[in-house]
């Protein structure tokens, strides 16, 4: 709705970002402009922060940063409107540029031709799982456990488990193979995971309650 | 029994987690109590249990903290635009 009045309770930053946005002819035009600078300077630093060490550099980091600008733009402008200010507008709208790299980087992933799943991936498997290394045979014991928990989970599932932790696909990336959601896919390998511990607690490698650990993010 | 640790938190499933869909609709609700100092995860336990079960949100939650505490630069074609507005 053109011209309409910013939410109430806004900071001035994000209310000026609403009203500018929400305005007609030159401002809005200037506005867009702004918004779509913010995004892209977001998106490259945030597909430079992805990408590193993943061998994507030079234009094709700038096109995946581009494209995400591009799109997290339009989202931006489409949701104008429903912004309520729970947080500060430039806030809400890095989210948007953060959601749409990730999506990208998934997509890009399968550019590159990927090896299929060999047995050589099985026996990454205690790394991938976190085993400590000074117990040779009770990891062989606990692998091969894990396997036979593996092998009884549903093919989708399976697949999911195999693709994430076997190969370390990201979610976004088997999103796009199997055109799904992220979301979609975290259920998948929620339930797989309960069912592989539950697997491990009946055979007794680990015990009923999980050992609670306080990590990132807390 | 072995110390498998990290194998029991990567398997440990949160029935209060909330999933990717509801984490991310309020990511940037979070990231601004984490940079005020706020305990983020005790007002939205589903959320914190989410972020760090799950690799992609965790990255996504990251991410937009790197964004939101150290920003990136303005361009010059910004600047100049906002002193022809007569802006700061």
């Amino acid at each position: 709705m053109a011209g309409a009045t910013p939410e109430p309770g806004l900071d001035t930053e994000s209310a000026g970002w609403v009203r500018r946005l929400q305005a007609r002819g030159n401002d809005r035009e200037s506005a867009v402009r702004d918004l779509h600078d913010l995004l892209q300077r977001g998106a490259r630093r945030e597909v430079r922060r992805r990408c590193a060490g993943t061998g994507v550099s030079g234009r094709e980091l700038v096109d995946l940063a581009t494209q995400a600008a591009d799109d997290a733009t339009y989202a931006v402008l489409a949701k104008v409107a429903q912004f309520r200010g729970e947080s500060r507008f430039t806030t809400w709208a890095y989210r948007f540029v953060v959601l749409e790299v990730s999506r990208k980087v998934g997509r890009h992933f399968w550019r590159q031709p990927r090896a299929e799943l060999t047995e050589e991936d099985w026996n990454r498997l205690p790394d991938a799982l976190g085993a400590p290394p000074d117990h040779v045979a009770e990891v062989r014991e606990l692998s091969r456990a894990v396997r036979r928990a593996v092998d009884d989970l549903t093919d989708h599932q399976r697949r999911i488990f195999e693709g994430a932790v076997l190969q370390g696909i990201s979610l976004d990336a088997l999103a796009v193979r199997y055109d799904t959601t992220r979301n979609a896919l975290y259920k998948t390998l929620y339930d797989a995971r309960r069912k592989i511990r539950a697997s491990l607690v009946a055979e007794g490698y680990l015990g009923d309650e999980p050992s609670k650990e306080v990590r990132a993010h807390e | 029994m072995s110390d498998w640790s990290e194998l029991d938190a990567f398997l440990e499933t949160d029935p209060a987690d909330v999933g990717c869909d509801e984490a991310m609709r309020i990511l940037h609700v979070y990231v601004e109590l984490v940079v005020s100092g706020e305990d983020a995860a005790a007002r939205y336990p589903g959320v914190a249990s989410h972020l760090r079960q799950c690799g992609p949100c965790g990255e996504d939650f990251e991410g937009l903290l790197a964004l939101v505490t150290d920003p990136p630069p303005e361009g010059v074609g910004r600047r100049l635009r906002k002193k022809l507005r007569g802006g700061r």
